[in-house]
């Protein structure tokens, strides 16, 4: 892992002792909240319906027991015994006092956590593959690459006032688990002729108007990584409209202008910057491989994992979901998830995440991983130790077996804490879970991602959802929207609407005829939910959602 | 078109310090309740009260009318985002609903 340099700990400091003093001035009068309110952002400090909310950076989604231990620190001391894990791989205290937060930035930063840049229209937390470094089917670890655009990006003087926010998230990986295309860049590491580098692409994201991101580039040699970086930023800088909030992201802009004009523009800019970069970057770069060195695997016996698998079934249906393949076969990638049926989708107790800080440094090389889909990554751990892992789990309640499946909700804050949303989601999600559990069909379901969004900045990515769901306000009244046959993955796809809304206590109902005429629809339980809908269209699930539309009509 | 009729309104806003939800009461202070909010049912006397919550930047942070009905214990709130703020989130009994007196 990377560890903080004498300079980023300096910078740190100076960084939070301007915020404490913005922070003193604010409360004697000093500065108006006009003045506060964007130094506040830029640190990551945010005025919720309830409370303030502190978003802080979990870069690349990776964290070692000790910041995993300060975050449990921060969830207790200052706020109420828990935090909530988000769909960018940050972390949100719900509940912080203004008075606090200073010391709250300082107890992240003696640990190298920081809440820079999580906020305001600058380049946000680069986020990336939760199983990189891990993966059966990567390149290579793509988290150097993110370290290193994480200190070119981190006030950065040119970028500090975009117009508006900037996202970036990056991946080793031939499966995208990083939702790379709906990224205002997104980059994939790739290899050609012995080289690497990067397929770049630019202009994805969700929001009012989703986007899929193009190819800007398809292959960047990773020396002219940060120089084509700046150069996209430069033309999105002076390119993109400020006129207009909804049309100020780059997706816009490379709408409005056309990829092929972007790309000239950025082809352009990148060769005037290019020779500014004289290799101080690079220098960095070979420091960061060895930082993230992959840990020295232990060697050993693997018959323990199958021992239990044969005696245990709660063992073996929680190996069958929540594992994947680790590069090397005798390892494997455990994903616990923060999805128990009923609970609130990524939150965590401090309790658990002091468990889960045990856990990694137990069993798993100290390494944790915090995913896009709100669950937690451990992400080597020897096939011998699980079946003593999955017990610990089981002792944390942190032993739900059902990632990938129906009751693994993506879902935002909502209207139950955030300032924008224009309904609830956590409530929505909590019913579909508990409701399928019920059913005890989840399994026999099989992969199927749902994801919501409490209003249409979709931070729950509910465009990219099999079965999205996007909460409104009609008319004072919450009311729920579906788009289905989305996707989040390398094959990216918005998901199409399926007709008016929902109200809040139709809502369950409605997911479950949906999901009831997927079951009746499949030709085998090998075809997904997702495959089914591409292959018949959203035709026979309107029908399912809106029967007595569809008997009156005929 | 006829101007919308003014409907009845409280000042709220959130505190500087803690970021809970605040509103104006009766005599000009700050009040954690919903219920002990003053029901302003003039509109010049609103826009009044709200330019004075304007003010107080060392107490109230964005300051607004919301809508409320006349109840039995006082006002309540007409949009559900309205009840969310008077009560707290509906996934933890925290905020709010938690408190057993006003501060």
């Amino acid at each position: 892992m990377y560890k903080y340099s004498d300079f980023d700990t300096a910078f740190l400091a100076e960084r939070n002792a301007q915020f404490r003093a913005q922070v003193e001035r604010r409360i004697s009068g000093a500065l108006t909240e006009d003045e506060f309110k964007p130094l506040r952002l830029m640190n990551g400090l945010y005025l919720q319906l309830h409370a303030y909310m502190l978003r802080v950076a979990i870069p690349y989604g990776t964290l070692n027991s000790a910041q995993m231990r300060m975050l449990a620190h921060l969830a207790q001391r200052w706020d109420k015994g828990y935090g909530h894990f988000t769909t960018r791989q940050n972390i949100q205290y719900n509940w912080p006092k203004l008075r606090d937060v200073p010391d709250m930035l300082d107890a992240l930063a003696q640990v190298g956590l920081h809440a820079i840049q999580t906020s305001g229209n600058t380049i946000r937390n680069v986020t990336a593959d939760h199983f990189a470094g891990a993966a059966a089917d990567e390149v290579a670890d793509p988290r150097p690459y993110a370290e290193l655009i994480r200190q070119w990006s981190t006030d950065h003087p040119e970028f500090q006032f975009l117009g508006r926010k900037f996202k970036i998230a990056v991946t080793g990986a031939t499966a995208d688990r990083a939702v790379i295309r709906a990224h205002d860049i997104g980059l994939r590491l790739r290899e050609r002729d012995g080289a690497r580098g990067f397929e770049v692409l630019v202009g994805g994201g969700l929001g009012r108007t989703p986007m899929i991101g193009q190819v800007i580039r398809d292959f960047l040699p990773e020396a002219d990584l940060l120089a084509y970086l700046e150069a996209i930023v430069a033309v999105y800088n002076l390119l993109g409209r400020r006129d207009n909030k909804y049309k100020a992201r780059i997706k816009i802009t490379v709408h409005e202008n056309g990829i092929d004009r972007i790309r000239s523009l950025t082809e352009a800019e990148f060769a005037r910057r290019r020779p500014t970069f004289k290799g101080a970057d690079q220098r960095l770069l070979a420091d960061l491989y060895t930082a993230f060195a992959p840990p020295a695997l232990r060697q050993g016996d693997t018959t323990a994992f199958q021992r239990a698998r044969d005696a245990d079934p709660v063992f073996r249906a929680w190996s069958d979901t929540n594992l994947s393949a680790h590069r090397s076969s005798d390892h494997a990638i455990v994903s616990i998830s923060l999805k128990k049926p009923g609970a609130t989708p990524g939150d965590a107790t401090a309790a658990q995440m002091r468990a889960l800080a045990d856990l990694a440094e137990t069993f798993g090389y100290d390494e944790l991983r915090i995913s896009h889909e709100q669950n937690v990554i451990l992400p080597h751990v020897h096939r011998a130790d699980l079946p003593a892992l999955h017990a610990a789990l089981r002792d944390a309640d942190l032993a739900t077996a059902n990632i990938g499946l129906i009751s693994d909700i993506i879902a935002c804050p909502g209207m139950d804490y955030c300032a924008l949303a224009t309904a609830r989601s956590i409530p929505v999600a909590q019913q579909i879970a508990t409701r399928f559990e019920t059913l005890k069909l989840e399994h026999d379901i099989g992969p199927l991602k749902i994801k919501i969004s409490g209003c249409i900045n979709a931070c729950g990515h509910h465009h990219v959802g099999h079965i999205g769901i996007l909460g409104l306000d009609r008319a004072g009244v919450e009311n729920y929207q579906i788009t289905l046959g989305g996707d989040h993955t390398e094959t990216a796809a918005i998901g199409e609407r399926a007709g008016p809304g929902f109200a809040a206590d139709e809502i369950v109902p409605a997911i479950e005829r949906l999901v009831h005429a997927y079951l009746d629809l499949r030709t085998s339980p090998e075809e997904t939910f997702l495959h089914t809908c591409r292959r018949l269209g959203l035709a026979p699930f309107k029908a399912a959602l809106y029967p007595a539309q569809t008997m009156a009509a005929e | 078109m006829m101007p919308k009729a003014f409907t009845p309104k409280v000042v709220t806003a959130n505190d500087l310090l803690l970021g809970d939800v605040i509103y104006m009461a009766a005599d000009g202070t700050w009040v954690r309740s919903l219920a002990q909010a003053e029901i302003i049912s003039d509109e010049a006397e609103a826009q009044i009260r709200l330019l004075d919550a304007a003010r107080q930047q060392d107490r109230a942070v964005g300051a607004y009318l919301a809508d409320v009905t006349a109840g039995t214990r006082g006002p309540a709130p007409v949009h559900f985002r309205e009840a969310f703020r008077a009560t707290g989130p509906s996934n933890h009994a925290h905020g709010k609903q938690a408190e057993t007196h006003d501060v």
